[in-house]
Formats: structure tokens, sequence, C-alpha cells
């Protein structure tokens, strides 16, 4: 998918406000992004951090990004149980699935994490859909409607070389 | 040293109506929730070292209201990254309280290392414009004066004691209760 098309559906959602911890899963996604006037970025120094400055949307009456690589899923997950999902503040979080299918894809730091990803959004309970090459329109409105109906974050998980 | 909940009730009465005012988890919650509660607190009752980065994404959304971000000195310790994050942001309607009374008060005054590092000192050197440390009610009050009158986010370092007040209740409101009402104080949109 071209990283321009993957901006363009997330603009039309109103998905304009970000904070994150870059990874290299978009790093043409991030090329397109910086040079965007529409879009505002905050350079966070933790994934938390991100989460929290993203959430602030939610009282403007918008949804929040976080982009950020799964790594940083064990940095979110206080504040996701003791936050995000006690208050009922949706965010989008946007996670570069590195170690995708464990060893020996990737690099051996995130084998462990590239199985365990979805499991540990599972175990909170909190929706997650797969990005495909095509789709991103009807996966991610999916996922936003269940964000929407329970008003819980939601995470959209990406490959490598899904987004070009 | 001032007395922590005294420099709450001081800070408080300088929060005008449309101002917001976050606080964070423990103690501080608490203590804002008895002296003054309003529809536009927000009290952090989980998610401790959250409180700061909330916080300035409120302030950057909202550049016409103060934001308050009221915190102790290990909720500013465990999230110390947030502080340069937040200078280089630079929202001017953001005013940071650190309540520091060297200590983890709510979970029984075990100390903490902020007797050997200044947060002021840290908050200065990360870039915030405008940073003053306080150690008695009159420096609070003078500094509180100031408040609204700089460029760049600003930083109240409040030298405080241990000092429990008995009776200090639970925030009441449920959680959505907190989120809603806040949200009905939110002026900002883009």
């Amino acid at each position: 998918m071209d990283a321009q098309a993957f901006w363009n559906v997330l603009k039309a959602r109103g998905l304009t406000f970000f904070a994150g911890v870059p990874d290299s899963t978009f790093t043409a996604a991030y090329n397109v992004m910086v040079k965007d006037p529409e879009i505002r970025y905050i350079p966070a120094v933790r994934e938390d951090v991100a989460l929290g400055i993203a959430s602030a949307a939610y009282f403007a009456g918008r949804l929040g990004g976080v982009m950020m690589q799964n790594s940083g899923i064990g940095n979110i997950v206080n504040p996701l149980t003791s936050f995000s999902l006690m208050y009922k503040i949706p965010v989008l979080l946007i996670v570069g699935w590195r170690g995708y299918g464990g060893p020996p894809n990737d690099a051996p730091e995130h084998w462990i994490m590239g199985v365990k990803s979805p499991e540990i959004f599972d175990l909170l309970d909190v929706p997650h859909e797969i990005l495909e090459a095509d789709g991103l329109e009807s996966t991610l409105d999916r996922l936003l409607a269940v964000m929407h109906q329970r008003s819980v974050p939601g995470a959209l998980l990406v490959r490598a070389g899904v987004i070009e | 040293m001032i007395d922590r909940y005294k420099a709450i009730e001081r800070i408080l009465q300088h929060v005008k109506a449309d101002d917001l005012v976050l606080s964070t988890t423990g103690m501080p919650s608490r203590e804002v929730f008895m002296a003054d509660d309003r529809p536009g607190n927000f009290y952090m009752i989980g998610s401790m070292g959250l409180l700061s980065s909330f916080g300035l994404g409120i302030a950057l959304l909202t550049p016409q209201q103060r934001v308050f971000v009221l915190e102790g000195d290990g909720s500013a310790l465990m999230s110390l990254g947030t502080l340069p994050l937040i200078a280089s942001e630079g929202p001017a309607n953001l005013v940071h309280i650190i309540l520091d009374n060297e200590a983890y008060e709510s979970t029984g005054g075990q100390p903490s290392i902020s007797s050997h590092v200044d947060l002021a000192d840290i908050a200065r050197s990360c870039g915030y414009g405008h940073v003053v440390r306080v150690d008695d009610i009159e420096g609070l009050e003078d500094a509180l004066l100031g408040v609204g009158s700089h460029a760049s986010p600003q930083l109240i370092m409040v030298k405080a004691g241990i000092a429990p007040v008995e009776g200090i209740p639970r925030v009441s409101h449920s959680p959505t209760g907190i989120r809603d009402r806040f949200k009905s104080c939110f002026r900002g949109g883009n």
C-alpha cells in the first residue's frame, strides 16, 4: 500500500493528531506524514507518553493515534488498564509488528513479542486487526466501529512491507 | 517546607473558572478533590507517571485555557523524559507544579531520590522558560501570581513536608464521570 494512500484513509476519518515512537515499519508513512501540514505529530519519548498525549484528542471530540513498535506494548500495559480502559478513552494504536511469525523472522529481540503481540491485546480485551496490503478502509472501519461501540482503544497491527 | 494540603489549597485559590486542573494518582488527587471538587478537575486515579504527558496533550489542544498539572516528585521522576518533551513542544498555557516531599507518601512515606536531585534544575536544563523553586507559602503565592505571564511552559517546584492529613476521602466520582464532566469544560477544538 502506498504511504500517501494510507494517510488519505486515516485523514478521511478525522485521524490527524498523533504521537509516537518511530519504527522502521513506518519509515515510508513517517516521511509522508511529516510533510503533511494537516497532521500534528508529537515525537514522544516513550510509548506510554505517546498514549497519554494522543488520548487528549478524545476531549476535543476527536480520535488520537499512537504510532509505535510492538516492543513498546509492554510500556503501555499500565496506561491501557488503569487509564484508557478504566476511563473508557479510545485511541488508535498503529503498531509495527516486528518479529511476525517468530524465529527466524526479523531479529532475535523481536521473536518473543512477535508471537505474543496479538495475545497481549486479547488478554487485555483490546480489539485489534491486522492490516493487509489491500482493504485498509474496511479493516479500519471494522476496528473503529468496535472501538466506538465499546469506547476503548484499538490496535492496528502492521507487518513490514505492507506500507511502502 | 510547605504542608502539601495547604499548598494545594493555595494553588486552587488561584485557579479560575475556565482553568483545567489535572492531578496525579494517590493523595494529591484526593486532596484536590477534598479542597475544591470542580468539573474542570481531572483526577488521574491510576497510571502513575502518565499525568504530565496527558497534560501536554490537553494543553496543546486547548491553547486558550490554562492547564495546571499537579504531580509529585515520584510521578515526575517516573516520567522524567516528559520534561524535555513539554519544553520542546512549548505550550505557554501549561503550568507544571511538582509537589516535592522527597517521598512516596501515598504508599507509606518511603523516600524518593529527590532529596539528591533538584527537579527545578532539571526542568531548567530541559528548557522550561520559567522555573521557580518555593519553600514557603509566600514564595508559592508570588509564583502563582506570575502564572500566565510567560511565553513558554512554566514549572513551580514546591518543597512540601510530609504531614498526612487525616480523613482525606477517595475520589467518589466514577472514572467515566470524571471523564465526562472534564470533557464538558474542555473548550479546544483543533
